[in-house]
Formats: structure tokens, sequence, C-alpha cells
């Protein structure tokens, strides 16, 4: 579903991403795990196309998403392109970003409407089905800034799906969140990643979690792969020592 | 006769320098706040724009009009451009030429509130794929907006106190009125500072108007 071949991504003089080669399958829930700085939210941001690659191609659903055929060259994917394959795309972000100006209704069938095309009672029809989904059918009427984080968290699933995505991308969605709200969450996605054949990127500190909901994790650092393995595996009994040393540095913090 | 100040007169001249300068006041400093907001807006739009020879011609025009007085464009719009067999009446001369000057402020006024909208609402917006002008519409300028609204009113009220310079192309706003009022009697006590009072009146509510408006910006973050 997700192809990276040879990318690397620089910010000027530095290098985050350096010829990192991977492919996650229809239905696969891949989970990136590291130390900060090591380009996970990078890679999610670049197949969100919110970043564009320095080197090398990325394809999405067997289509390219960082380039496009023009008179049989490989090019590099103008915006009209981009918006095309983007559509299949969603992600849920640390800081929620739902649009404050907008009810939590409104937040949720603004891109089905302009951008699906659906009409406005189907959109709320679906929409509202998603909030129930996520438990929160009884703020509908209700503005971002008088939810809490964790609602905030849930009403920005919702809105991703509500596109109804092959992709959705995970950027440590509960990093912002108070600890209580946190497991909430957590089971939200894990719910949504078994009832549906979403493709899932994640991104996260959570290692409970990602042992429990993964079917394959990646370790990363200094912009490469280091170990790529299903999560029993990795978390019990990793190849790399610096996969154990990061586990342990992580499990003695958490 | 040699009152300091004389009741009778005040009263005759204040109906018209309440009739016709204030109304001419009022008038130029509303029109030219409106065209200087939307025309400002769409600078600030244009200044953002991919296109680099767009948003070098928009920073040319607002660095070009915000570095010269006012009343040289007032003076330019006046006496030169007719010369080129561009025409307008004093009034519409005196709107434009305020409005477009002002519009420059609004311009930076606008790109400040643009700038300060979270880069997470763009990224959100390009996550559910909204098309750009959509975004603009729908995200971006909803928060922008509010949040620049005292800021305009303040330029509005520069505005309403820059009028006077209307005097110089023939416009008589509150001070012009006066003005006329006292030369045609040779007293100006009375007339002068009844536009004084006018002004004050007039600058005083409008700065309590946006002071509300700022309190309900505060309210709404």
């Amino acid at each position: 579903m997700i192809r990276f071949e040879d990318v690397g991504k620089s910010f000027g003089p530095v290098t985050v991403l350096d010829g990192l080669n991977f492919t996650v399958a229809p239905g696969e829930f891949v989970t990136l795990i590291g130390p900060s700085g090591s380009g996970k939210t990078t890679i999610l941001r670049l197949v969100m196309t919110l970043e564009q690659v320095t080197s090398g191609v990325i394809t999405v659903g067997g289509e390219y998403l960082s380039h496009m055929e023009r008179g049989g060259r490989l090019v590099r994917a103008d915006e009209k392109h981009q918006r095309e394959v983007r559509k299949r795309i969603g992600m849920v972000f640390q800081q929620f970003n739902l649009f404050p100006n907008m009810k939590v209704m409104q937040n949720l069938t603004e891109a089905p409407v302009r951008v699906l095309g659906k009409s406005r009672a189907e959109a709320e029809e679906r929409a509202r089905e998603l909030l129930d989904l996520v438990g929160l059918n009884d703020k509908v009427d209700a503005h971002p800034s008088q939810l809490s984080g964790g609602q905030q968290q849930r009403v920005a699933i919702a809105r991703a799906l509500a596109m109804q995505p092959d992709v959705l991308l995970l950027d440590e969605v509960t990093s912002a969140l108070d600890p209580e709200l946190v497991a909430g969450v957590l089971a939200l996605l894990k719910d949504i990643a078994r009832t549906t054949d979403i493709t899932f990127l994640c991104v996260t500190h959570e290692m409970g979690f990602a042992r429990d909901v993964s079917d394959r994790v990646m370790m990363f650092d200094g912009g490469k792969v280091i170990e790529d393995a299903a999560p029993d595996k990795l978390f019990s009994e990793p190849d790399h020592e610096r996969t154990r040393s990061f586990l342990q540095a992580v499990l003695e913090r958490g | 006769m040699n009152d300091v100040w004389q009741w009778d007169y005040a009263f005759e001249v204040l109906p018209g320098i309440v009739g016709g300068g204030l109304w001419m006041t009022i008038k130029v400093t509303v029109l030219a706040s409106i065209l200087a907001y939307v025309i400002g807006l769409g600078l600030a739009l244009l200044r953002r724009s991919d296109l680099r020879i767009v948003s070098m011609v928009a920073w040319a025009v607002i660095e070009f009009i915000r570095s010269t007085p006012l009343l040289v464009q007032l003076f330019f719009a006046f006496y030169v451009l007719p010369d080129i067999g561009l025409l307008f009446d004093p009034v519409t001369t005196g709107v434009v030429v305020f409005g477009l000057h002002y519009a420059t402020y609004a311009a930076e006024v606008y790109r400040a509130g643009i700038e300060a909208v979270p880069r997470g609402q763009w990224e959100a917006a390009t996550a559910l794929s909204l098309p750009r002008s959509r975004t603009w519409t729908k995200v971006i300028l909803p928060q922008a907006i509010p949040r620049v609204l005292p800021a305009l009113g303040n330029y509005t009220i520069s505005m309403l106190k820059e009028t006077p310079l209307l005097l110089t192309i023939g416009v008589l706003d509150i001070v012009g009125v006066a003005a006329e009022e006292g030369s045609q009697a040779f007293r100006y006590v009375e007339p002068i500072t009844i536009a004084g009072v006018l002004f004050l009146i007039l600058s005083y509510s409008a700065s309590l108007l946006t002071r509300w408006m700022e309190r309900r910006v505060g309210i709404a973050r």
C-alpha cells in the first residue's frame, strides 16, 4: 500500500532520512518507534505530502505520490497530482488541529461535502455515526474549545475517518493528552484498527499499545530502519543492541 | 463682544459644522475604511502568492504607498492625475486616496493575523484535501480576521483624525467647515473648539467600540 524506494530527506544541511526502503501492505498496522529526531514523524509528513522528498520515490496504493509520469518520464509530482493521491490518505495530529471556528459537526462534514462531493444530509448522517463510534454523539454542536483534549482527539479521529481514507497516519496522537485520557483514545484506535481494513502508519511512544495493535514494528535511528519485526519479537528479543537500550530507556521513563 | 466664549455665536455655527463637516468626516472615514479593509485583504493575499512576480509587485505597492506622505498622495491624485485625463470629484479622490493609503497598513495587519494562525491548521486542511481557496475562506481567514479587527479599528481612528487634510483639495470636513465659519466672522474660538470636541467624541466612541471588540475577540479565543 505504501512503498518507500531509496527515500532521502534533508532540511538544508541536515539529513533526516537517508536511502530509506520499506513497504506497508494493505490493511497492515505498522508502528514506527525510535528516539526523537530519528525521522519517524518526517516519514508520516512525507506520506501526507506536508513535506516533499529530497530524493527517492514514494508510492501509495500503486500510484506515485512524490512523482508522476509525464511523457513516459518520471517527474516531480505537481500540486494537482498530489491533491488526487492525497484523498486516499488521512492523518491524526499530536495537537488535534481541529478547526476552532467550526462546530464539531462542521469539522466532520466540511471536507466530505467539498472534497468527496457528498450531500450535506449524507455527510451529516455519516458524521453522527462516527461520533457514535468515538462516543461523542452529544457533542455535535459543541465548539472544539469546549472539549477536553481527549474529546478533541476523538473528534479529530472521526474527522479523518469521515474522508474514508485507505491509509491513516497517526502522529503521536496521545502525546499531548493528560495521562488519564490516553487509554480511552488508544482503545478507540485499537477498535478501529481491528474493525476496518485501513492501512495504518503510526508513530507513538506508547509501547504497550504498539505491541498490542501492530502487525509490524520498525525501530528507527539516525534516519534508518535498524530493526523491522513482529511486535512480540521486537519487544521481547530484539536483535539490535540499539533497540534494546532504547526500549530499556522508554520503560524506565514510563 | 470681547467675551472669551460666546454661546450665541457657538450655537450659530454649530449646525453648519455638524450638518456639513461632521457628516463629511463620517462619510469619508466610513467609505475609505471599507475600501482600505477590502483592498488591504487583497494586498495581503497577493503578498502571499506563490507567483514571485505577483508577491513582489504587491510588496512594492505596499512599501511605496507606506513610505510616502498621505498629503503627497492626495496632491498627486488631485493635481497630477487630471493632467493625464483622470479626473474625479474631490470627495471621490479623497476617499480613494485615504482608502489606498490605509489599505497598505491594513495589509500588514492582515498579514500578521494570517501568520498567527497555527501551521497545524494548514496541515489539517491539507490532510483533509480541502482545496486552497476553501482553506482560505473557511479555515484561515475566519480565524485571522477576528483577531485583527481591533487593530483595523485603530487605523480607522487615525484616518478619522486625518480627514482635515482633505481641506487641501477643497473637501470640507469638520475642521474645514469650522475654519470657513471662523474666517467669515473673524472669530475662530468657538468653531475650532467645537471641531475639537466633535473629534474627541468621535474618536473616543470609536475607541470604546474597538476596545469592546478586543474584549470580544479575547473571549472568543
